[in-house]
């Protein structure tokens, strides 16, 4: 799987982790290593680059910088723990600063799950180098051998004697560099060394989030600026304004004009912004333009032509590109005694992050300032400098916090126009969208089809699965770099659509294709939507699991089991996948018995159950869970009374920064389940604010338990994964309770009246 | 130009009457922690009290603070120490954040008047805030939590 930190272009060889006292504090971090060797003279140049680095200052504060995007996951905790552990800190020394996107950050991206998981022998080796500087110089001072120290609660400590960090900071001139070699072989904390990773603690970003004191993208001001909001066009592409009449705007108060934008990376296609002194003035003037467009030629497109589009495509043997091509599947197909098939949908889905889209721009003679909370700066930054003419290194985002990421601050468009409007009044502009603004701008999780296609033999074993999966590809339409190469010359893949589908089964004929669907990427800009690609290929994959187990006639969580014999391919690789399917099996047993998976239910009541590995395969969060759930047999409508998860994402770094990241995405799984949808007509969402857009509310809250796996192993993500599984457990526990199968998300109460009609 | 009170102090606007007094109350008077989610009462990220009670800033005019008592998130509490927001980091409710002003405004103005909830009453106080992260078996936690240090510090 293509992540774009790890494929970053860094060249480990002529870097080194520099150490030394400058400005009367002690930097860190990684940096070229000069001939002369010196690491001051490095870091007072600020030639440190990329990715990490911290401070103590002489009163004993440690600093540490954070490149990754706050939105609601804590990961400044997480990431400062991993250091501070490896360093020796005391936990209330510790300060936290989310950084701008200057390039000596290294490439910059929040999302995937990664965060933990790419971070954390970078910054456990860093800290380990922190801590042996400090332990040498610590140890100098106080006149013993280094190798009788420790380093424990910001001091050096040698048996009866210690130095505090703060002392090491004031009287040592430290000056050191790690080559990429010396840092690997630094000795980092055993599981049973560490003092904070795996321990409960407060996250350092909640006070401010209860106070109202934290500081949003939207709360960003500046002198001079004027408010602004986009009148946006009919399509996302292709439109061309025609005229605009601003008579009914005039009278307005505060009112100061409209423009219409000039976009050389094409980012904006025939929009119109309004300004004004106040937002609100803004607004109503952007309500009040008239505004005529040529529309882009997707003004026409259905979501109905966007899925019969992708009905056809799975349809072809010869479509789209192979992620998976074991045995031999159409040997297995003509030799098969029973072909089971089925085909699943889901619809469109907004992100709906509570914080609409927005962004503050300003020019100060020499660089574009952007103030935004955004989660893939070196995304967005080329765009950014190609709208405004000028080179990258002329344009840096200011980070804020984010209400909200859900992957739709993965893509920064909605910088361009704020930018392009201050540039063309020469002054500083706060462009803001409405809720309904945002919704139609938002980059959606494309509608997407799958058929699924089993092989059994005269004795019901299972042969063969083909599996077709066709939708709009987020990866091509924002960053086409990070594609991959299909087997078999076959074409490119979209990864991030198709993941999921490289599951941890062992069988023996499979056939994976992954289709772009041209309808939906020339209607709308695909987006990432939390958990992405598995969000939606996991609901066909788990719930077609359980269609053949009832083929089979064998108990849906013994027959997975079955298929999870760990071999092969299925074994896993060291470090982050130790164990492969053997720790799949593991949580789907713990959460059989935590769920009480065969107690007796009610009538029209059932528990299902359904199983992942999270976001990758190179990065497997092995999930398992079973909903229990109450279906009215009149209505259709169904109630999810508890969700029981177990979860095995090897050592946890942040525990309840965890179970919260647990909570949320399961319940976001359930939330996009049941309750929300939109569809495509005439080439927009048609649900764009929460009068038809209905997220989870409180009052359909279920019980939730969340078993985490004790375990040493390497650090996973946890952001995601609990939300593939949601969606096919409540499914297949729907199939348990009436008979009645429900192929298409979300699932709605005409659905499940449908299904029973038909069984 | 209208004169009402906020978080205590007197003030005055020269904004159009029927300004929302959402956008008067961060933009004017430069108190953010009120926040801007859908702008049609549907979010509750927007609340503030009137008078004492719980409305959407996003969708009443600034004129209907006429004369009234408007308090926001950063004036619900001297040394923002209210029971909620000390159960709030206790049960380390937040995620994005961005909605949790005005869960904790509208749980303030319910608990005024509710100093021992049910479960079902909490549901149906809180049921018209969206969390858009899901942090809702935490705020329901933290609900209960400050109902009881309500009750004990009475």
């Amino acid at each position: 799987m293509m992540n774009p930190i790890k494929h970053a272009p860094v060249d480990l060889s002529r870097r080194g982790f520099l150490i030394g006292t400058v400005g009367g504090g002690l930097l860190m971090g990684f940096g070229a290593v000069l001939p002369s060797g010196c690491a001051r003279e490095e870091l007072a140049a600020k030639n440190f680059a990329p990715t990490v680095w911290f401070e103590l200052s002489s009163t004993g504060d440690i600093l540490i910088n954070i490149a990754k995007a706050e939105m609601g996951q804590h990961v400044g905790t997480a990431l400062a723990r991993i250091v501070a552990d490896e360093l020796g800190a005391n936990w209330a020394d510790v300060r936290i600063n989310h950084v701008d996107s200057d390039s000596k950050w290294g490439y910059m991206v929040t999302g995937g799950s990664w965060s933990v998981f790419t971070s954390f022998t970078q910054l456990s080796q860093a800290g380990a180098a922190g801590r042996v500087t400090l332990i040498d110089a610590g140890a100098a001072l106080l006149g013993v051998a280094a190798d009788g120290c420790v380093a424990r609660d910001s001091q050096v400590i040698a048996g009866d004697n210690s130095i505090a960090f703060a002392e090491i900071v004031q009287r040592g001139a430290i000056d050191r560099s790690f080559t990429a070699d010396e840092l690997g072989a630094l000795p980092v904390k055993t599981p049973e060394q560490r003092d904070l990773i795996g321990k409960p603690t407060p996250q350092l970003d909640i006070p401010a989030k209860s106070t109202g004191q934290a500081e949003y993208g939207l709360d960003a001001e500046l002198p001079g600026m004027v408010y602004a909001r986009p009148v946006l066009p009919p399509t996302r592409y292709g439109c061309v304004v025609n005229s605009v009449d601003d008579a009914a705007a005039t009278g307005i108060a505060g009112y100061l004009g409209y423009e219409v934008l000039s976009d050389p990376s094409e980012t904006c296609q025939g929009w119109v912004v309004t300004y004004a002194e106040s937002f609100v003035a803004a607004s109503r003037a952007a309500d009040a333009l008239q505004v005529d467009w040529t529309a882009g030629p997707a003004v026409t497109v259905s979501e109905d032509d966007i899925l019969a589009e992708g009905r056809a495509l799975v349809a072809r043997d010869d479509s789209g590109a192979l992620l998976v091509n074991d045995g031999d599947v159409a040997q297995a197909r003509n030799d098969a005694a029973r072909v089971h098939e089925a085909t699943y949908t889901t619809a469109t889905a907004l992100h709906f992050q509570l914080e609409p889209v927005n962004a503050l721009a300003e020019f100060d003679g020499q660089t574009w300032h952007l103030h935004a909370g955004n989660q893939w700066q070196s995304l967005i930054l080329p765009t950014l400098a190609k709208a405004l003419e000028v080179a990258e290194s002329q344009v840096v985002i200011h980070q804020y916090y984010l209400g909200g990421g859900f992957g739709r601050r993965l893509v920064g468009d909605y910088m361009v126009p704020a930018a392009l409007l201050a540039k063309a009044l020469g002054k500083p502009v706060k462009l803001v969208f409405t809720r309904e603004d945002d919704t139609r701008f938002d980059c959606v999780r494309s509608p997407s089809v799958q058929r699924l296609r089993a092989s059994f033999d005269g004795d019901k074993q299972l042969t063969g699965v083909e599996h077709a999966a066709a939708a709009g590809w987020p990866t091509l339409a924002n960053a086409p770099g990070f594609m991959i190469d299909g087997l078999d010359d076959s074409g490119k893949i979209d990864t991030f659509s198709i993941s999921g589908a490289d599951h941890w089964y062992t069988l023996p004929n499979h056939r994976v294709r992954a289709i772009n669907n041209p309808v939906a990427q020339g209607a709308f800009l695909p987006g990432w939507l939390r958990a992405v690609g598995p969000g939606w290929v996991g609901w066909a994959v788990e719930s077609f699991m359980d269609e053949l187990a009832a083929e089979a006639g064998v108990d849906p969580i013994e027959f997975r089991l079955n298929l999870l014999d760990a071999a092969g391919k299925n074994a896993g690789n060291a470090p982050e996948s130790v164990g492969g399917a053997a720790r799949l099996a593991n949580v789907l047993r713990t959460v059989r018995d935590s769920s009480d998976w065969k107690d007796p239910l009610p009538v029209s009541e059932a528990r299902g159950v359904a199983i992942c590995h999270g976001q990758e395969r190179t990065m497997p969060t092995w999930t398992g869970c079973v909903a229990h759930v109450a279906v009215d047999a009149t209505s259709g409508e169904v109630t999810v009374k508890r969700l029981s998860l177990a979860i095995d994402c090897g050592t946890v770094v942040n525990p309840d920064g965890a179970q919260a990241q647990a909570e949320s995405a399961a319940l976001w799984g359930l939330s996009l389940a049941l309750h929300e949808n939109t569809r495509i007509v005439d080439g927009q969402v048609a649900d764009r604010n929460l009068d038809t857009y209905t997220p989870l509310r409180m009052s359909s809250l279920p019980a939730i338990d969340v078993t985490f796996i004790d375990s040493t192993e390497f650090p996973v993500g946890m952001g995601e994964p609990p939300l593939i599984v949601v969606a096919p457990a409540i499914g297949n526990a729907v199939y348990r309770a009436i008979g009645a199968r429900v192929r298409d998300l979300p699932i709605r109460p005409a659905q499940v009246r449908e299904a029973m009609i038909s069984t | 130009m209208i004169a009402f009170n906020l978080n205590g102090q007197p003030v005055t606007t020269e904004a159009e009457p029927d300004t929302p007094l959402l956008w008067v109350i961060r933009d004017e008077f430069k108190l953010k922690g009120t926040k801007f989610g859908c702008g049609i009462a549907r979010c509750g990220a927007c609340t503030v009290h009137l008078g004492g009670t719980a409305v959407r800033s996003c969708s009443i005019p600034v004129a209907a603070a006429a004369g009234n008592d408007i308090t926001t998130i950063e004036g619900l509490a001297p040394g923002n120490d209210h029971p909620l927001q000390r159960a709030w980091i206790a049960e380390q409710v937040p995620a994005c954040g961005y909605c949790q002003s005005g869960q904790i405004m509208t749980a303030a103005s319910f608990l005024a008047n509710n100093a021992d909830p049910s479960d079902a009453e909490i549901v149906e106080a809180m049921d018209a805030n969206l969390c858009r992260c899901m942090s809702y078996i935490r705020i329901k936690r933290a609900i209960k939590s400050a109902a009881r240090i309500l009750r004990e510090e009475a």
